[in-house]
């Protein structure tokens, strides 16, 4: 029963993981992007569009990665070099993917996929892992984007703890001024950061239309989105506490609908309150310790103007 | 690269509006680009667009329903953003403020007609002020970042009014269908001029913060928190009271937009009565320069436009997801003109003074 | 000298909006000298060197490095070029370690390895003579050794040309010297060395050519053996200045403020100010010397209100204010005016014009909901007028005026209130120098009015020339008390690094 559970749990914490994980790139780059949930909505639309239209699930992928980072492209376009307020322009990107999802998606509600694709994102066992009992089952018997999960966990955390261009995103992110006058350029780290950021998410959105749900519906993230942002907060900032915490909102998301099962009758909705209380508690023990090393990035939010005197 | 970014010493009004509306104008002809995509011809598109929007008198009612909540829910905003308080928590201020009206318009329904209609208003304004308070508190207390608290609120209020919706409050009278009964007459709002009262609460309510920002002392005290909390406390200010007097304030107006639009709209309590205007109004309120009488402008052209894009919807079958797209891109442009208005282009070589003829 | 040129700089301009920083700024340096660039606050000092450093791009001239003409887009490119900045304000991440700054922007192997980098580091400290922990995080840092990771990440870098910004502002005498010795080492081993001052004293000790900015434009160049401090003081301000500040003998009354046991603990919990006593009398000028974070802003502040106090008292003419906010003390009929170090972010509300400024201390007096603005206005009015003023109008924000007219607004409100205290932290900082001797004359002015008054001061020299009396601020504690008219600029030196005068001439003790 629990590790049924907890494997349903890690599938659901998936489409978090990318999307967190993305928004926490971006925003190491000093880059507050609310357009998550807009990013996430272009990738689902488009990844079973096009998983629709091909049949072949790779070119899902990649075409819900390009559309959401086009949609990541035109935040960077206007906050890093037309210095929009950060926060507006993440709204109105939220408005904008919803209304390509919407408009795109209308065509796609009772559709379903092609065989070659709903194969392609069946379970697979990892050879040797696969018997360990209880890990196994859980860890290691799961679709290949979950595997994708880990690994662009690993890498990174690699990327931001042991490499030289990782170093130089933090100091963009903490003191773009610190970071320019190291010779970083601070433009081109925010670009591709938030671009690598969006691409993240359009990945979530697509495990949502391509493997979770599988089908087109309306608003198919339903506020993951947002979760995603909350979940920054909570990782701290933190890669690898990114993939626990996506993992342990996953499970928050499905246990109302397991619980059920025991006769323990707790409303959904109020279960559903659960990843915003916990982040809210998060936010106000960070800033109660004043913790210097879990912080958000100094640079958060603000532009960057080299001749600003 | 061939341009240098330069700040602009100043610049006259009349080139900012010139800067602004040539960004609207692009961004119709961006717009115009995907409707002909979509195998329309766009400016019959937009001429219908404003047929739609101001083409007869029902038309024009339709888009001063639309605004009332804007407008207000901006100025809510306006309050808190001028202080730096970056209030995006409306969405959750205006359930919170249909939830208190709704407590007593379901359950006192036998109440005389304006005591309800008051009792309800000073509900919806003390719950939506209280739900703003909680992050409000902690901002003054400890410093807890506001942006991302008033967010998650927004989703506990709208799992609170799902959960009430679907649950408790289920109108048993609804054959299983998730509804909350409707409100008796008695608490909704009368009409003027065949509009809700509403659209007389957002004239007063303009005129009213307004003189509140520019003429009283707490927004005098607000506006020199909003620039530094330190000359506030250097001045001798109570600025955690002045923080939390204001949040108070701001969601307390956001939660009087959730009582008007439960009362005059909905007729009663239902997830789609912020209609996604808590994060509308953020942008409206920020394009509105946080001045009231702009934001009125702002919130106005906004509502036309979604006017104007529902009914397009219908006489050119273009879907409500389109009209949101051209929405969309209409703010990415006005959003990337504000660059221009701070800072001008100047060709490498060309020496910037010799250049300049405007401003002071 | 008349070594080959390796920096030359040809005809720089550069404009911010309406204001022209440089004008057609020409200057060469060479290698292994130490090259002073000299001028007053606003005479583009700073500019030029970051116009150098590749953070502005100039509008017109050129630059030539070792004979080949350079455009820097960005400061990418002045680096390759050898050139190494040490900003004013350390361009540091508080979170990470020395190391990561140190190689942060630096190409090398794709990962951080950590043993060959440590190593580097410590090979280069070893050979200027500079100790630094390369794991030790920047928020756990000192501000002298914030400054060894700057010069560090500068010479990791190869730099051969390396500019210094007001190195010495926040240091103590001990630390400047140290500081430069390392740029002699520099110098010995073949850079060019720029350093940026306003302080005379230094120039003639440290450097060997002089070049004096004036609004903008090149004064002129000269060997520092051919020049002296009087000739320098002409080409900065452009006519022979008498330098004395006059010091009004007054006999001083009763004390207006008594301070006693005062310890003050900061957000770290560690003793900004411990258990510190003093008398400060009506008519005197009280100046506290001490090296840059000493206590002195905790110490305004404590008595202003708007820091809490750990222990101890603050008697003003007679009554303990310790623990009332600064409405509580104006309310007690206490009127007190406190001129801040950070005018724009504390004193002023940098984007609101001067009426709306001069409301914010008598608003609160003000009946009704509403505001009047009418009185602020006329006052404004009178004070633009009087103090000559240079604005295009009271309803002009106050953060587009120039430093001089800015803390004129400043001292002009306070002063209009008539109080019996005035602390002022630093009010020169920043200032020209005929704007500094109107804030001399306006101190003053108050004091013959029987203000008492605390000067808070980083100029010993002025320090000496103005006030009654100096306290020695070290590290939150006082090493002295002293009468400045019989007292030295070394004596002073010494106990801003911690050497106690027991026997202190007329303390307050």
């Amino acid at each position: 029963m629990l590790v049924s559970f907890l494997t349903a749990a890690i599938q659901a914490g998936t489409p978090l993981l990318f999307a967190t994980l993305g928004e926490t790139i971006t925003e190491k780059s000093g880059n507050l992007n609310l357009g998550v949930e807009g990013m996430m909505l272009m990738g689902a639309v488009f990844g079973f569009q096009i998983g629709l239209s091909t049949s072949n699930p790779v070119l899902a992928l990649v075409g819900a990665v390009v559309a959401a980072s086009l949609g990541a492209l035109i935040f960077a376009f206007l906050t890093v070099t037309l210095r929009a307020n950060q926060t507006v322009t993440g709204l109105v990107l939220s408005i904008f993917g919803s209304g390509v999802a919407g408009f795109i998606g209308q065509k796609l509600a009772g559709k379903v996929l092609p065989n070659v694709v709903k194969n392609f994102f069946k379970p697979v066992k990892v050879p040797l892992l696969a018997d360990v009992p209880y890990v196994g089952q859980i860890l290691f018997n799961q679709d290949l984007l979950v595997y994708l999960g880990y690994i662009v966990i690993i890498l990174s955390g690699i990327y931001l703890y042991h490499t030289r261009k990782g170093l130089n995103l933090r100091v963009t992110g903490e003191n773009p001024a610190a970071a320019d006058a190291a010779g970083i350029n601070v433009s081109l780290y925010k670009y591709l950061h938030i671009l690598i950021g969006g691409a993240l998410c359009g990945l979530g959105g697509a495990y949502l239309s391509l493997v979770y749900v599988p089908a087109w519906q309306e608003n198919i993230t339903a506020g993951r989105g947002w979760i995603a942002v909350a979940l920054v907060i909570f990782a701290t900032w933190n890669p690898y506490k990114v993939l626990l915490g996506s993992y342990f909102f996953g499970g928050l998301d499905i246990i109302g609908f397991r619980l059920q099962k025991f006769n323990i009758r707790l409303s959904q909705y109020i279960l559903d309150m659960l990843p915003y209380v916990v982040t809210i508690l998060v936010l106000i023990a960070i800033s109660l310790r004043r913790s210097k090393d879990n912080a958000p990035p100094k640079g958060l939010g603000e532009p960057y103007f080299r001749e600003e005197r | 690269m061939i341009f240098r970014i330069v700040k602009r010493a100043e610049l006259s009004k009349k080139k900012a509006i010139a800067i602004r509306a040539a960004a609207i104008v692009l961004a119709l002809v961006a717009a115009a680009v995907f409707i002909f995509a979509l195998g329309r011809n766009p400016v019959d598109v937009y001429l219908s667009m404003l047929k739609g929007a101001f083409g007869s008198s029902y038309r024009f009612r339709e888009i001063i329903i639309k605004a009332i909540p804007l407008t207000i829910t901006s100025l809510g905003i306006a309050i808190a953003f001028k202080m730096k308080f970056w209030n995006i928590g409306a969405e959750g201020q205006i359930f919170m403020g249909a939830f208190a009206a709704s407590l007593f318009a379901l359950h006192f329904r036998d109440m005389q007609k304006p005591l309800m209609l008051l009792i309800m208003a000073a509900a919806g304004i003390i719950a939506g002020g209280l739900w703003a308070l909680i992050p409000a508190f902690f901002k003054a207390q400890f410093g807890t970042n506001e942006t991302l608290f008033t967010l998650m609120m927004n989703y506990i209020a709208l799992k609170w009014v799902t959960y009430l919706q679907y649950g408790p409050w289920k109108d048993p009278a609804s054959f299983g269908f998730p509804k909350v009964a409707n409100f008796s007459d008695n608490a909704i709002l009368p009409k003027v001029f065949g509009i809700h009262i509403g659209w007389i609460i957002t004239l007063i309510l303009i005129a009213a913060v307004y003189v509140f920002i520019n003429r009283t002392k707490k927004g005098y005290e607000i506006s020199v928190i909003g620039e530094s909390e330190n000359t506030a406390r250097y001045a001798g200010m109570n600025v955690r009271k002045i923080i939390l007097t204001a949040i108070f304030i701001s969601g307390g107006i956001c939660g009087l937009t959730g009582m008007i639009q439960a009362s005059a709209v909905n007729n009663t309590l239902a997830v789609e009565v912020t209609g996604g205007v808590g994060f509308t109004a953020i942008i409206t309120a920020w394009l509105g320069q946080l001045s009231a009488p702009i934001i009125f402008i702002v919130s106005f052209l906004f509502a036309a436009l979604l006017q104007g894009g529902a009914y397009i919807q219908s006489a050119f079958q273009i879907p409500q997801a389109a009209a949101q797209i051209i929405q969309g891109t209409i703010l990415f442009f006005v959003l990337g003109s504000e660059f221009f208005i701070q800072y001008r282009l100047v060709f490498k070589n060309e020496h910037p003074l010799k250049t300049k003829k405007e401003g002071a | 000298m008349n070594r080959r040129a390796f920096i030359q700089i040809r005809g720089i301009t550069k404009t911010f909006g309406a204001v022209t920083a440089n004008n057609n700024i020409s200057l060469n340096i060479c290698k292994g000298e130490i090259h002073a660039l000299l001028g007053e606050n606003g005479s583009g000092k700073s500019t030029l060197m970051n116009v150098l450093s590749g953070i502005y791009s100039p509008d017109s001239g050129s630059i030539f490095i070792d004979g080949k003409e350079v455009h820097f887009n960005s400061p990418k490119d002045s680096i390759k070029a050898g050139i190494g900045m040490i900003h004013q304000h350390f361009k540091l991440v508080e979170v990470l370690t020395a190391k990561e700054n140190i190689i942060a922007g630096q190409k090398g192997s794709f990962f951080i390895g950590s043993k060959d980098l440590s190593r580097k580091i410590k090979d280069i400290s070893e050979k200027f003579g500079l100790e630094i922990d390369p794991d030790k995080k920047v928020y756990n840092m000192s501000v002298g050794e914030k400054q060894t990771v700057e010069i560090i990440k500068v010479l990791y870098r190869g730099a051969d040309i390396l500019i210094l910004d007001e190195p010495t502002a926040v240091l103590t005498p001990q630390e400047t010297k140290r500081l430069f010795d390392i740029l002699r080492k520099m110098k010995d081993a073949g850079c060019a060395v720029i350093i940026i001052t306003h302080k005379l004293n230094e120039v003639m000790e440290i450097s060997d050519r002089i070049t004096v900015l004036r609004r903008g434009e090149t004064v002129g160049t000269v060997n520092k053996n051919e020049t002296n401090i009087r000739e320098l003081t002409e080409m900065m301000v452009g006519r022979p200045i008498d330098l004395s500040i006059k010091r009004i003998e007054k006999n001083p009354r009763s004390p207006a403020l008594q301070v006693k046991n005062l310890t003050v603990l900061n957000e770290d919990k560690r003793h900004a100010l411990d258990n510190i006593s003093f008398e400060l009398s009506a008519g005197e000028i009280l100046g506290v010397a001490g090296v840059a974070g000493s206590g002195q802003r905790e110490l305004c502040e404590a008595i202003a209100g708007l820091y809490p106090v750990a222990g101890g008292e603050i008697l003003f003419e007679g009554e303990n204010i310790v623990g009332k906010n600064p409405r509580e003390i104006i309310k007690m009929g206490i009127s007190m005016s406190f001129i801040p170090e950070d005018r724009l972010g504390m004193g002023l509300v940098a984007s609101m014009d001067m009426v709306d400024n001069f409301i914010l201390k008598e608003y609160q007096n003000q009946k009704g909901f509403l505001i009047d603005r009418r009185p602020a206005r006329k006052k404004a009015e009178q004070l633009v007028k009087k103090l000559d003023i240079k604005t295009p109008g009271v309803h002009y924000p106050v953060k587009l005026l120039s430093g001089g007219n800015i803390q004129k607004v400043l001292l002009g409100r306070e002063i209009e209130s008539n109080p019996h205290l005035l602390i002022t932290a630093y009010p020169v900082r920043g200032l020209d120098i005929g704007s500094s001797y109107t804030i001399y004359d306006l101190l003053n002015e108050q004091k013959l009015k029987n203000v008492a008054i605390l000067y808070i001061g980083e100029d010993l020299d002025v320090l000496l020339e103005l006030c009654d009396r100096i306290m020695v601020l070290c590290e939150g504690r006082i090493t002295g008390i002293v009468d400045a008219r019989d007292t030295t600029k070394e004596q002073l030196g010494l106990m801003m690094a911690g050497e106690a005068i027991s026997d202190g001439i007329g303390g307050g003790l």
